[in-house]
């Protein structure tokens, strides 16, 4: 039997994952991008600072007892007025801004990743569904999918807020609202990855790896989640990305409308808006400084996006 | 329409063919329309002030009545849109028939369900024709090769599965120890050696190849002819072979099949074909093979345009470019008739005018 | 002088800040009128060779050194403006999918009067008599309609024909064709070649045909390259290159066709395959699947000698012409 191209230079290299990953083009062009390493770093350093916020937080803004209402409004320790005990200084109730920032931008994180992954499991679902049935399946999810995005986000959340409240009361909805506001968010956007993952469910279908895992008999499940999904992974891990972002800013909007985190526990959204009526007295700190933290979070999650969907675009590269 | 005359009377094409244990796969007055129109919203059209519903199709076979030997080599010719690859398609169940039967080893089996139709997987499989399409980039080549073999011999353990995959991956001169690498790591020719690998991993009777060669570049087309060739003679193997490509079929065939839009032309073995090409559509075919040699014959030159097979012409589907066309070819379907060992489909034979 | 001239045309692809090379400083020419064919299998470089004389070589590519003369113009030396008036106007260039040269939006007459104005100071009338004129050469069936027509209402077959009928427009010189008739079948593919040869004859244009396909080189052409991982191997009359191939490469193409086979017995079979251009074998390159090779090939490149018309560069062959010339004079 013949060899093709040299076997002893094949063999030399046999990969494992890591070593794969090591020599791969997502990290080629990792090295050589300062900006998408600048975002990361930026995105690890606040993550890191959010979840591990019990541990080095100055203080606990959800421990009621430790808030004296009489360090209320107090600036940034750099102005006139600051307390170094406050760093950002404080909040109209007296809570540690930093702590608090800290806090929220675990729950804008969590509702982000929350919302996010509960939208993939929906949308890759009936993405997958759509994608490879097609016919009267694929019309069904499809109109399914235009009416749940002719519904904005903001009407869902208005509703079942509404509901929530009215059946639970306001104590309740408090329990409940960072479930709540995932699921919310989560349901309203998942037509975002079905038809993502729809569209390259199709481009993947007409090739012949798949014609040819039909010719041995296997079942449509075990196609559709060992065969074709593992090839759609890329397009969805770019637009999951960027919908972190959205899911981060859908949820401060509704916090900020009210219809979000309560301000017992506050998201960066909440405490925008808690701040909000201060600005006019010149306490700009408590809405500007969130405001800044949730600017970068998602500045940097975009930019991280448009840099993977440039990367895993078989189009600009080759290899 | 097309009288299956081969073995049996028209009217009883519809009934199984009576069980000729020679033949392993019969196809019996096969026909395939794709719906062109789309959904049925796109089908209304508004036409001298009312709406009415309009369909077209592509009749991309229409009416094949095809028996494939035991151990032979059954290739099919013809030239692109000639419904050539849907038959193939249409005997793997990738696409099921408008019309006729097909036949495995006695059985019907276009009407199978998936579940009933699995003990016949494994003894009929296919090659495809775009290496870089066929096999999962996600998945290593031992994962691509374990999949079918503990997909049908659920008994087996991971020792005895893994033997097997060594055994096809050596069987096709494929290294073993390469099965820890990804299909874009091996270059066309080794991922046709590891489709057709794929293939014999469930030790099938049957192989439907469609274009399994006409990707990959000359030296490497002769590497998997001859490797094909070689799992033929060592498992015993019948071949469906789709090409485009007459020198391959002159190479690799015992029995040819002449496809033209859709209908069957000629049939005749091998040597008959291309010793003595019947139809003008063989003969023209067999004219434009791109020859090395100098002093061969100058290719006869067919008029007109290749008809859509969306509007098939009436009569036989050649006329339009035939030079031998009369009247009655522009409205009677020919059917296949004998002529020494060849069978071929047309007026001008029949009448003796060729 | 030789219409076209390629003195050690060097071509380079960057990837990952690594340059790899395409083309290895090849060296051939063509004369006014001339049909040469290049062949060799994908990797070869033909379609690189060709891209280049036109300075198309997209982005990663670059040239890297070289001369290229054509009718006395150093093209590769010319601004991008200079060359798009060679382009086209002096040197067409036909693609193996028609619809990369035809716009689906325009209708023929519109991109063929376009064509035709851009190189040319006439009126839309006269450009429309012309591109009509063109049609009637390339034998096309009612040609006024066509002018009309848009390109995805034209089988594939006339699609090729109107695009000759494209390339001859502003009657080149030279006419580079880029695996013409790969995507065609086998009865069109043998009209178009036939046109081809003929309108090349009748017009006196020179034609660069690049293709893999031996048999469609055996009809068309008079001289052939033969291409290998970025190098010309063996180059002469075509007859004499098919009738006598001198070059183990070009020897095991020639027999690895099935037309070239007993029918039913095994085909001569090269072992291995072509090289992939970052990992090319030092000295001949194609040591590896030579069944002559010797040690001096892995380390040593082959230059040409000439046997009969051809030059081969093997050194097998130099081996064996020395030893003859030693024989004779002895």
């Amino acid at each position: 039997m013949s060899e093709e191209t040299s076997t002893a230079d094949l063999r030399a290299q046999m990969p494992g994952a890591w070593a794969r990953f090591r020599k791969s083009y997502l990290l080629y062009s990792f090295k050589r991008d300062p900006v998408a390493q600048l975002c990361l770093l930026i995105f690890i350093i606040i993550t890191i600072a959010a979840f591990g916020a019990p541990w080095w937080a100055p203080t606990d803004p959800y421990d009621l007892t430790g808030i004296d209402i009489m360090n209320s409004e107090l600036p940034p320790m750099w102005l006139d007025g600051g307390d170094a005990a406050f760093p950002l200084g404080t909040d109209a109730q007296g809570r540690d801004l930093l702590s608090t920032i800290l806090y929220g931008t675990r729950v804008s994180l969590l509702i982000g990743f929350g919302a996010v992954a509960m939208q993939c499991v929906l949308g890759i679902l009936f993405g997958l569904l759509a994608g490879y049935f097609g016919g009267i399946i694929d019309a069904t999810l499809m109109r399914l999918a235009d009416i749940q995005l002719s519904f904005s986000t903001l009407m869902v959340a208005i509703l079942v807020g509404a509901i929530v409240k009215a059946s639970f009361g306001n104590l309740m909805f408090g329990q409940v609202a960072l479930i709540l506001l995932i699921l919310i968010i989560g349901i309203a956007e998942w037509p975002q990855i079905a038809r993502t993952v729809r569209a390259s469910v199709l481009a993947e279908r007409s090739k012949e790896y798949v014609d040819a895992a039909r010719v041995m008999g296997f079942r449509a499940p075990r196609i559709m989640f060992r065969h074709l999904l593992p090839n759609t992974l890329s397009p969805i891990f770019v637009i999951a990305t960027v919908q972190i972002a959205n899911a981060i800013i859908s949820e401060a909007a509704l916090s900020f409308l009210g219809l979000g985190m309560p301000e017992t526990q506050p998201s960066l959204g909440s405490l925008i808006k808690s701040g909000f009526d201060y600005i006019q007295s010149g306490a700009w700190w408590i809405t500007l400084i969130p405001g800044a933290v949730l600017v970068v979070l998602v500045l940097v999650i975009n930019l991280l996006g448009d840099w993977l969907r440039d990367v895993m675009n078989p189009r600009l590269h080759k290899g | 329409m097309i009288p299956s005359e081969i073995t049996q009377p028209t009217d009883q094409a519809t009934t199984s063919p009576r069980h000729d244990p020679s033949t392993l796969l019969s196809i019996r007055g096969l026909r395939k329309r794709f719906n062109l129109s789309g959904n049925w919203l796109e089908q209304l059209h508004f036409s001298k002030g009312r709406l009415t519903r309009r369909q077209e199709y592509v009749h991309a076979i229409n009416g094949v009545d095809l028996d494939v030997a035991r151990g032979e080599a059954l290739c099919v010719v013809g030239e692109s849109g000639c419904g050539k690859s849907t038959v193939a398609r249409t005997v793997m169940g990738l696409i099921s028939p408008s019309e006729g039967e097909i036949h495995f080893d006695g059985t019907r089996i276009d009407q199978l369900s998936a579940h009933a139709l699995l003990p016949w997987r494994r003894r009929m499989q296919m090659i495809f024709q775009n290496p870089y399409a066929s096999l999962n980039p996600r998945m290593t080549i031992n994962r691509i090769l374990e999949e079918p073999i503990t997909f049908h011999n659920p008994s087996l353990n991971r020792g005895d599965v893994q033997d097997k995959v060594q055994e096809v991956m050596s069987s096709v001169g494929i290294d073993p120890e390469w099965g820890g690498r990804f299909a874009h790591e091996f270059s066309g020719g080794q991922r046709q050696r590891i489709s057709i690998a794929r293939a014999l991993a469930v030790d099938p009777e049957f192989i439907v190849a469609d274009e399994p060669i006409s990707a990959l570049d000359v030296s490497i087309q002769a590497q998997v002819l001859n490797l094909m060739r070689d799992a033929q003679q060592a498992r015993g193997l019948t071949y469906l072979f789709i090409t485009h490509d007459l020198a391959v079929v002159e190479h690799f065939a015992t029995r040819v099949a002449v496809m033209y839009l859709g209908t069957l032309c000629e049939l005749a073995p091998r040597d008959t074909l291309f010793s003595t090409p019947r139809h003008p559509y063989t003969q023209a075919l067999l004219s434009a093979i791109p020859r090395l040699s100098d002093g061969h014959p100058t290719p006869i030159r067919l008029t007109g345009e290749v008809p859509t097979p969306v509007n098939l012409p009436s009569g036989c589907v050649f006329h339009g470019r035939c030079p031998y066309a009369t009247a009655r070819c522009r409205e009677d379907i020919p059917a296949l008739k004998t002529y020494g060992d060849a069978r071929v489909a047309c007026h001008a034979l029949e009448e003796g005018r060729l | 002088m030789a219409l076209l001239d390629v003195r050690q045309l060097d071509v380079r692809f960057s990837s990952r800040g690594k340059a790899v090379q395409a083309l290895r400083g090849i060296d051939f020419s063509l004369e006014r009128g001339e049909r040469l064919g290049i062949v060799g299998e994908s990797g070869a470089g033909k379609s690189v060779a060709a891209f280049s004389i036109l300075n198309l070589i997209a982005h990663p590519g670059f040239i890297a050194g070289g001369e290229i003369t054509f009718d006395g113009h150093h093209l590769n030396r010319m601004s991008e403006r200079q060359l798009r008036k060679i382009r086209g106007d002096r040197i067409a260039m036909i693609f193996q999918d028609p619809m990369m040269t035809l716009n689906p939006v325009l209708t023929l007459g519109a991109q063929m009067i376009e064509c035709l104005k851009a190189h040319r100071r006439i009126s839309t009338r006269e450009a429309r008599q012309i591109a009509l004129d063109k049609l009637n050469l390339v034998q096309i069936p009612s040609p006024e309609r066509r002018l009309d027509q848009y390109p995805h209402e034209l089988s594939g077959g006339m699609r090729q024909r109107i695009i000759i009928a494209i390339a001859l427009l502003l009657d080149p010189d030279l006419i580079i064709a880029d695996e013409p008739t790969t995507a065609l079948d086998v009865t069109i593919q043998a009209e178009i070649m036939a046109l081809l040869t003929e309108l090349c004859d009748t017009q006196n244009v020179a034609l660069m045909l690049i293709t893999h396909d031996l048999g469609v080189v055996s009809q068309v052409t008079r001289r052939t390259l033969v291409m290998y991982a970025g190098r010309i191997i063996e180059q002469g009359p075509t007859r004499e290159i098919i009738n006598d191939p001198q070059h183990p490469y070009t020897q095991g193409l020639l027999d690895a066709l099935p037309q070239m086979a007993t029918p039913g017995e095994r085909l001569n079979q090269i072992p291995g395959a072509m090289p992939s251009l970052n990992n090319i074998p030092p000295g001949c390159a194609f040591n590896p699947r030579c069944t002559f090779a010797t040690e001096r090939c892995t380390r040593e490149v082959p230059h040409f000698v000439s046997t009969g018309g051809t030059q081969v560069a093997c050194h097998m062959v130099e081996a064996m012409l020395a030893k003859e010339k030693a024989h004779d004079t002895v």
